[in-house]
């Protein structure tokens, strides 16, 4: 019999810790299966953040490097500086990379490092229990902002994909969404170009994912899926910022 | 022999590293060791490595946690602020067991203190700056020579026990200059590094290097692996000079370019037939005790001088183990103990105990 649906080779057969609901499985799924369509899976090293998506060192196939939290694109560029022809990527949160390591990621862009970043941006900060993040949306309520994030006191969420496209280093720029089948196969097309950018070494390269966590959102999965589309895209636009002319 | 070159401190820790293997450095400026940084990004690529200026001394410990993991021999340096904000990584590559070699040439702090040569940062160095049980070696040369010797030594005690190992040296080391005859040859301890994330070639099993263990019991298990480890350098990697300890009536601890100092001092002592001497200690951690404990027989008195308000005493306190009264003697802010106030120093305590 025909084998038309399986788990990808660059993901390891071993249960993941997420939550029901989350969007983080999904994720994975597509880096590892563009991790095999690539056929990269053996010169390919990875780099976990701190924050929900910390144990992923061990879900991914590949060598694997767990960072300190914001750290993993100073890490991913230690490597990618010892090993220039393997494939460098980070897989971080947005309290991760948008905020504890904000200088990490903008640096990492404006050195052009020809590394891959998966940047999931849930709002939220998953593992620490639902604090404000620093794309955490005007008015939504955390438990850091119980009366709801307040401009004036907390100031406006960070728009990432935006403020990194400012950058020559920054070679491919996109944000996506995981909300439905179409928005899925899309982010897996961004995050394979974003990889096949870095291995014609244009650039630094970060997709952007816009994920749910029904869990610190206190709305049940489906609810959080509409809550991505309702609420999340009308402030983090999605397309390509920079890059989608490049030949791969 | 190699040829004789008169050289900066900083300079020669370049060199050194170079001679050694290293091929990646990461680091970001700050006085009084810039002259490092200076040197690698020059030299460095001439070799085939590679120099990356950090955003951050944050993001050089992490480039420098990276690329260890990934198999390079690698080195940062600092100085004494920028060494605190290194100490997360410093603690995450001790869980992780990345070899790699840290420079600290030491300023004078607190805070943003000062930036004239200083000692302040033993503590920081030998007890553990950042969080967790961990140990790293700490090697303190006190001439220029030596911190060409210790410099590919580190590189050497890093790899063979995958662990981080730290060169301690004050301003004065950083910025002096002396002839350094270099060897023809290093000798290099080769590692092929298993565990290192080279990328899987489909041909084994993923390598992982990590610094979180959820599991009490694994977590445990791994402490007690990681200072099982300790255990073995601290039995294996002491190093000390004893200089004109036999029979001396006091025996002074200093070490660095102090010890310089003291060793004149024992000299001028000489003259009124006091008889003084000097144990230092080349291995900050792992403290050379050993030596005090024999010395402890027959000396009146321990005196440990430093630039700093008094931190390498207490490990001279818990050597001699109470057996003969241990004192100290300091400065700091930058300033340098003349060999007459120690001199002083150590003929008060003479006189105090009535010797």
């Amino acid at each position: 019999m025909a084998v038309v649906f399986d788990r990808p080779h660059a993901l390891v057969d071993i249960p993941m810790h997420y939550c029901p609901g989350c969007t983080h499985g999904i994720v994975h799924r597509l880096v590892a299966e563009v991790i095999d369509e690539l056929n990269i899976e053996g010169t390919t090293i990875g780099v976990s953040p701190v924050g929900c998506a910390y144990n992923n060192y061990l879900y991914f196939n590949c060598d694997m490097q767990q960072a300190a939290h914001g750290r993993a694109p100073a890490v991913a560029t230690g490597v990618k500086r010892v090993h220039p022809d393997k494939v460098v990527f980070t897989y971080q949160g947005d309290g991760d990379l948008a905020a504890i390591g904000t200088a990490e990621i903008v640096h990492a862009a404006a050195r052009g490092e020809k590394i891959t970043t998966v940047f999931i941006n849930n709002a939220i900060y998953g593992m620490t229990s639902g604090q404000m993040a620093p794309t955490t949306l005007v008015g939504q309520v955390t438990t850091t902002s119980p009366y709801g994030r307040k401009p004036e006191i907390q100031g406006y969420p960070i728009r990432v994909c935006e403020m990194l496209s400012t950058l020559t280093g920054a070679a491919f720029v996109e944000r996506v969404s995981v909300h439905d089948i179409k928005n899925i196969r899309n982010a897996k097309k961004a995050i394979k170009k974003a990889f096949q950018v870095q291995q014609k070494g244009y650039g630094f390269s970060i997709v952007e994912v816009l994920s749910t966590c029904p869990t610190n959102w206190g709305i049940n999965p489906v609810d959080a899926m509409k809550w991505v589309q309702d609420k999340m895209i009308p402030y983090y636009p999605l397309g390509n910022f920079k890059g989608a002319d490049l030949e791969v | 022999m190699g040829k004789k070159v008169l050289m900066k401190g900083n300079e020669v820790i370049a060199e050194a590293a170079i001679r050694a293997g290293c091929t990646h450095y990461f680091g970001y400026p700050i006085t009084p060791q810039s002259d490092i940084a200076h040197y690698m990004a020059k030299q460095l690529p001439l070799v085939g490595g590679t120099f990356v200026q950090a955003e951050s001394e944050v993001a050089a410990i992490n480039m420098l946690y990276g690329a260890s993991g990934a198999g390079a021999r690698c080195m940062t340096s600092s100085s004494s602020p920028g060494i605190s904000l290194k100490q997360e990584g410093i603690s995450y590559m001790a869980c992780a067991e990345l070899p790699a070699v840290i420079v600290n040439i030491v300023r004078c702090g607190p805070g943003l203190g000062g930036i004239l040569p200083a000692q302040g940062d033993y503590f920081q160095a030998v007890k553990g700056g950042g969080h967790g049980d961990y140990k790293m070696v700490v090697l303190a040369p006190a001439n220029l020579q030596e911190l060409y010797e210790l410099t590919v030594e580190a590189f050497n005690i890093a790899d063979k026990y995958r662990t981080l190992v730290m060169i301690m040296g004050d301003g004065n080391l950083g910025q002096m200059m002396e002839p350094v005859q270099f060897k023809d040859q290093e000798d290099i301890y080769k590692d092929e590094k298993a565990w290192a994330t080279v990328g899987t070639g489909m041909k084994r099993k993923h390598n992982t290097i990590t610094s979180i263990y959820i599991e009490p019991e694994v977590l445990e298990a791994h402490n007690n692996k990681l200072q099982k480890k300790y255990a073995l350098i601290a039995e294996k990697e002491v190093r000390v000079e004893e200089f004109n300890t036999e029979n001396a009536d006091i025996i002074v601890t200093a070490y660095g370019t102090v010890a310089r100092i003291v060793k004149n001092v024992i000299k001028l002592a000489k003259k009124d037939n006091i008889n003084v001497g000097l144990i230092r200690p080349i291995t900050l951690w792992p403290f050379p005790s050993e030596a005090y404990v024999k010395c402890a027989e027959y000396a009146k008195a321990f005196l440990s001088v430093e630039l700093s308000a008094g931190q390498m005493v207490e490990d001279v306190r818990l050597a001699v183990n109470g057996k003969k009264p241990v004192y100290f003697h300091g400065r700091t802010g930058g300033m340098i103990p003349t060999e007459k106030e120690i001199y002083d120093k150590i003929k008060e305590i003479l006189e105090k105990l009535g010797g």
